[in-house]
């Protein structure tokens, strides 16, 4: 039976490239996708384009194409990603131009768009936003962007128009394996069983090294040789959309049962009904088996009829987050840095700086948990330091300004040997989530030839 | 013994949500760790941080249960004050709690 055989080349917008390079050049892959798109990524890559209109798309583009396009060239590696963020065009522009200045022949590079919906936002202001209920005209002044999750048709056009290179905006994580799949087997796009089989071979694709035993490791109960080498995965998936997902030999890491395990759970609610704009895909049934040392099969994915509508990632100015820390040492440092808790209370009620929530922490004795599941691990607690964080959301700067100053106020005016203030005040992009019909979107894919 | 022991855990996050797996190493440990770890336990577990309900899904074939609790993460990764904002410690604090075979 055929199978094509799909490398992970990065698991987050910021990952590293050598494991991707080392795929490339010894993993006898078809496809390489590089997954590099959060939800509120997009948000921020619209501002920068709002900034200069060239850009908006992944910063560590050039980077990345400089390592592995010569790779893309001397083999028939096809690369899928979402670099394109908020600017799939200028990207594919930006890759035509490295070609060219390397004298690279034969390349024809695809952008897909089609995500960006802001200009249709006056029409979704009554739809409600998925995590407050409220309708989006609450924020209509805050909103900066908009893109819906697309699926894999511009991925899969591209690649019947020979596309050598794939460059996305907001598509889902899973699409970006889905489209080639569909592509190269044929499968009718109302065939839920494999679509549903080829969005879990995404979903154990997408998050790069995190099923090779990245983010796995706990020494004395889940051993991990060589971390910090960990290759990323490759999957291998059949006609009939059954997964071996695997490494290269001589890259660190580990492909286990239950590396893979916990990818498939990772990041999703209902097992048996994971939305994308493809499928409504079940995972609830999957059975994974090793069948050698860092061989893993996985099977018995399936899917229903996806639901017509698009998850869409509304962006907005959200206001102000001021993060101030102090630290205290020697004996008694907790109950200083409590009185200094105290008094910043006081003074934010004295001065009546209007913040919206604040968030007090005792790093190294309280700031993760809170107390009482902190207290289980440490009954008595007799820290030798404890850093103070205050921190505060405020919809004014001058508010986070004035948190940040009172933080500082405790050098002269605080309790005993405060030192090494910190003050990091950043403006926030939140995303507010709203479902528009599928009917809304119209995919184009443009392309640029070297 | 803690459910450390006999099983394992990842945290993600989507929005304000989320979710803690708990994956038996011995399938044979599945259907005490099913009737032991509830949404109701791990409710209470996380009730100084978990600010909504807690639904817990079966994952019977892999040995695994999810958790998905909704109202975690202070707001969300853009608008939580918390240190860590996605919340990727929370499995490692579920994985303490004491399970009796």
């Amino acid at each position: 039976m055929r199978t094509i055989r799909i490398g992970a080349g990065a698991g987050y917008a910021g990952d590293r490239i050598e494991p991707a390079v080392e795929l490339m050049k010894k993993g006898h892959l078809d496809y390489i996708i590089f997954e590099c798109l959060a939800e509120r990524t997009i948000a921020l890559a619209q501002q920068e384009k709002l900034k200069d209109s060239d850009k908006g798309y992944n910063r560590l583009l050039e980077y990345r194409m400089d390592k592995i396009l010569p790779l893309c060239a001397g083999s028939h590696i096809k690369v899928i990603t979402n670099m394109g963020a908020a600017n799939p065009l200028s990207a594919a522009k930006a890759v035509k131009a490295m070609a060219q200045e390397r004298g690279i022949r034969n390349l024809k590079i695809a952008a897909v768009t089609g995500d960006d919906v802001y200009s249709n936002i006056e029409q979704y202001l009554d739809l409600p936003v998925m995590e407050t209920g409220e309708k989006l005209k609450e924020i209509q002044t805050h909103i900066i962007s908009a893109n819906a999750y697309i699926g894999m048709e511009g991925i899969v056009r591209a690649l019947k128009e020979d596309a050598d290179i794939v460059i996305t905006g907001r598509v889902s994580d899973p699409s970006l394996t889905v489209g080639p799949l569909m592509y190269e087997f044929g499968w009718e796009i109302t065939d839920y069983e494999r679509l549903g089989k080829a969005t879990a071979a995404g979903h154990l694709l997408e998050c790069g090294a995190q099923v090779t035993g990245g983010y796995f490791a706990d020494p004395g109960y889940k051993e991990v040789e060589d971390l910090w080498n960990v290759g990323f995965p490759i999957a291998e998936i059949n006609e009939d959309g059954d997964i071996t997902l695997t490494k290269l030999d001589e890259a660190g890491g580990v492909v286990s049962t239950s590396t893979v395990k916990e990818q498939l759970v990772y990041e999703i609610h209902d097992p048996a009904r994971y939305l994308t704009p493809d499928v409504i895909a079940d995972f609830s049934q999957i059975e994974v088996e090793e069948t050698s040392s860092d061989h893993v099969f996985v099977k018995g994915a399936s899917g229903k009829k996806k639901s017509g509508f698009y998850k869409t990632s509304v962006g907005y100015k959200d206001g102000f987050i001021v993060e101030a820390e102090i630290s205290y040492g020697g004996s008694g440092c907790l109950n200083r840095a409590k009185l200094s808790e105290e008094i910043i209370r006081k003074r934010i009620d004295h001065r009546d700086i209007k913040i919206q929530d604040l968030s007090i922490d005792f790093i190294g004795v309280s700031s993760l948990y809170g107390e009482s599941i902190s207290s289980l691990s440490s009954e008595n607690i007799t820290p030798s330091e404890v850093r103070l964080r205050i921190a505060a959301r405020s919809s004014e700067e001058k508010e986070a300004l004035a948190i940040g100053q009172e933080v500082e106020a405790l050098y002269t005016n605080g309790p005993a040997g405060g030192g090494g203030v910190r003050v990091n005040i950043q403006d926030i992009v939140s995303i507010a989530s709203i479902l528009i019909p599928e009917s809304d979107i119209q995919i184009d894919v443009e392309y640029e030839e070297v | 013994m803690k459910l450390k022991e006999i099983a394992h855990s990842r945290t993600g996050d989507k929005g304000n949500i989320s979710n803690v797996s708990v994956i038996v190493y011995e399938m044979g440990d599945y259907e005490k760790v099913k009737k032991s770890i509830t949404a109701e336990r791990v409710k209470e577990f996380f009730q100084e941080i978990v600010k909504g309900d807690v639904i817990r899904y079966e994952l019977p074939k892999i040995g695994a249960l999810n958790f998905v609790m909704d109202n975690a993460l202070g707001g969300g990764v853009t608008r939580s004050l918390s240190l860590d904002r996605h919340g990727k410690s929370l499995s490692s604090a579920l994985m303490d709690m004491e399970i009796v075979l």
